[in-house]
């Protein structure tokens, strides 16, 4: 008598539990298609000098302010340079800065959060009052002020205060959120146990705390990302953040664009709808990262 | 409730004491913003002199630089500049402009009308769509209504408002061949074309605002549908107008009236940008200018504006709120 042995084990974790990611599109259509269009924006930033028909920065005056065609499907600028491939470049501006900046901000903003309410007190006092300052500030009147106190220095061709005049106003936004769901953790016992045990305060942070509050955290991250992409092409629209002749989405807008209403509208249509574009997706994406990840969470 | 007057009177008091204590934990957060701002500017090296002089790239000697630094005040040392200011902000004097050397406050108050008028009528057009926009997309849930709610609203939070001023700009050239005129008319002076020249940025500001106000009220005014006296009322008969206007709306626009107050100060971001497009010679321009000068005291000036304001309005919303929710007591 033989006794059956399936040949090959069942996977129970697949049948039982879907794939996240495939879960995640069930869940979130919406939120699928805004990260389709993330990573086509992604993927011409990334390959911009293969994507692109033409040098960005290359003047032409053989065209100038030629309408949308075949040679140029968005047209050319005052300069004859191709909009398109200046879209598709500035698509690198960008996600460049509007990552690092919300980076940047999101995890200083995270770390103060979770310090905040971990030793309460004084500190989180301190902090709050921190907080509290910063945000009787827009937050573009915020990057403003930050822009006109450190100039413009440029790190390695990375406009470093453009990305700091994004970031700090981002911080106290994320302290907030973050704080209060690091209260709801700290009261949790495996925190009591990890301080009886002895840890130091840095490893109870950073290993029992911070990998429970990930969900705010990656939910504000790119939920700012958004925010950063809108600041980044106001500063560039006020002529404070990214410099000519850099492809960037607010430059496009800025200084003579507006000169041509009548005999360019396209100079003028297709770098606001990139930014609407990328704007709205990174919304929607948090916003369908929020509703997947934590359905009670509001930011 | 009605029947004891010691009660009232003892709400009325806590009332008193906490509004007093607002007041005062105002003081803090303001010098707060004035320390940071102050300081902040300051950090990195570079002022305004460097612009004014060697801005168009002629060269001038060191020695004249550090005349005008001493001229300005610049070269004493940054506590007692800094002293200065607090002294002279304790008595609403807010230093003199670096750059066109006429007091701070003057040249605030000379555009601050344009800008406020911008912001009241952005609140009105954005409240006036908001209310029944939100209320229809919470009472017909999933809907036509509530899909195409859904969209304008992530439009207004995804357009970015100098785009859609280019854009209003751009219609009404094709539409009439017409442009809103640059220089400013008072609407006591000429109210038409006051109107005539303001609707526009006040639409391009407004589009953001009604978004989120919109969204806050569907979403608040959903809460309190669920609630058990808005089916006690249905029950008891009540007109479904009435249940909502009456008990359902009345709660919901609490948290919308928190949101609406906090968002007119951000209002003042939309301005920086949009006053641009439209070549509005209002208080958001004035900051980019001086931003783009190092003009220190005029930025600080406005800082200081913009932050009291806001702690301002937060104070208002707060007390508002206790006027419109006599459940909610202060300790």
């Amino acid at each position: 008598m033989t006794l059956a042995l399936p040949t090959t084990p069942v996977k129970a974790d697949d049948t039982r539990q879907p794939h996240a990611v495939l879960e995640f599109i069930r869940q979130q259509p919406l939120g699928a298609i805004s990260f389709v269009i993330i990573f086509i924006m992604m993927f011409a930033g990334v390959f911009s000098n293969l994507v692109s028909p033409y040098d960005p920065l290359a003047i032409d005056f053989a065209s100038i302010l030629s309408a949308p065609s075949i040679d140029h499907w968005c047209g050319t600028d005052a300069y004859g340079r191709d909009i398109c491939s200046r879209l598709i470049y500035g698509s690198r501006t960008a996600l460049v800065i509007g990552f690092t900046s919300s980076f940047v901000g999101s995890t200083l903003g995270a770390i103060l959060g979770i310090a905040s309410a971990y030793f309460g007190g004084r500190i989180d006092n301190i902090i709050q009052r921190f907080v509290d300052i910063l945000l009787a500030f827009p937050l573009i009147v915020l990057a403003l002020v930050v822009v006109a106190s450190f100039g413009r220095t440029k790190l390695g061709g990375i406009d470093v205060n453009l990305i700091l005049a994004i970031a700090i106003p981002i911080i106290p936004r994320v302290t907030r959120v973050v704080r209060a769901a690091a209260l709801s953790v700290r009261v949790m016992p495996y925190v009591d146990a990890a301080r009886a045990a002895g840890y130091s305060h840095s490893r109870i942070i950073f290993r029992h705390m911070a990998p429970n509050v990930v969900a705010p955290y990656l939910i504000m991250l790119t939920a700012f990302i958004a925010q950063a992409i809108l600041a980044e092409a106001s500063l560039s629209f006020l002529g404070l953040g990214v410099t000519e002749p850099t492809a960037a989405w607010g430059l496009m807008l800025s200084g003579n664009a507006a000169d041509f209403y009548r005999e360019a509208p396209w100079m003028i249509l297709f770098p606001g709808v990139a930014i609407s574009l990328a704007v709205f997706a990174f919304n929607l994406f948090g916003d369908s990262l929020r509703d997947f990840l934590d359905p009670r969470f509001k930011v | 409730m009605r029947g004891r007057p010691s009660l009232r009177l003892e709400i009325k008091e806590t009332m008193l004491r906490y509004t007093i204590n607002r007041v005062l934990l105002m003081i803090p957060t303001l010098i707060g913003v004035a320390v940071l701002v102050f300081f902040f500017l300051r950090i990195v090296p570079g002022d305004i002199v460097e612009v004014k002089l060697r801005g168009d790239g002629g060269t001038v000697s060191q020695a004249t630089i550090e005349m005008e630094r001493k001229r300005l005040g610049l070269d004493r040392p940054l506590i007692t500049q800094f002293g200065e200011w607090m002294v002279g902000m304790a008595t609403l004097d807010l230093g003199k402009s670096m750059w066109t050397e006429r007091p701070v406050m003057q040249e605030i108050a000379g555009r601050l009308e344009l800008s406020l008028q911008v912001a009241i009528m952005a609140t009105i057009i954005a409240v006036l769509i908001a209310i029944p926009l939100g209320t229809m997309a919470a009472l017909y849930r999933d809907s036509w209504i509530d899909y195409l709610m859904r969209i304008i609203t992530i439009g207004g939070l995804s357009i970015p408002s100098f785009w859609l001023g280019m854009l209003i700009m751009l219609g009404l050239l094709s539409a009439f061949n017409w442009l809103p005129p640059i220089s400013y008319t008072p609407i006591y002076v000429d109210p038409v074309a006051n109107l005539t020249q303001l609707i526009w940025p006040a639409l391009a500001v407004g589009y953001r605002y009604c978004a989120v106000a919109a969204r806050m009220i569907r979403s608040s005014l959903l809460e309190v549908l669920n609630e058990d006296y808005i089916r006690t009322a249905r029950a008891k008969g009540v007109f479904e107008k009435l249940v909502i206007t009456r008990h359902a709306l009345r709660n919901a626009l609490l948290p919308a009236i928190t949101v609406i107050g906090l968002e007119f100060t951000f209002l003042i971001g939309g301005l920086v940008v949009t006053e641009q497009v439209f070549n509005l010679n209002g208080i958001g321009m004035l900051f980019v200018q001086s931003v783009s000068r190092n003009d220190f005291t005029l930025i600080q000036g406005m800082v200081m504006l913009i932050a009291a304001f806001y702690v301002f309005v937060n104070l208002a919303v707060d007390l508002l709120y206790a006027v419109f929710d006599p459940r909610i007591r202060y300790d």
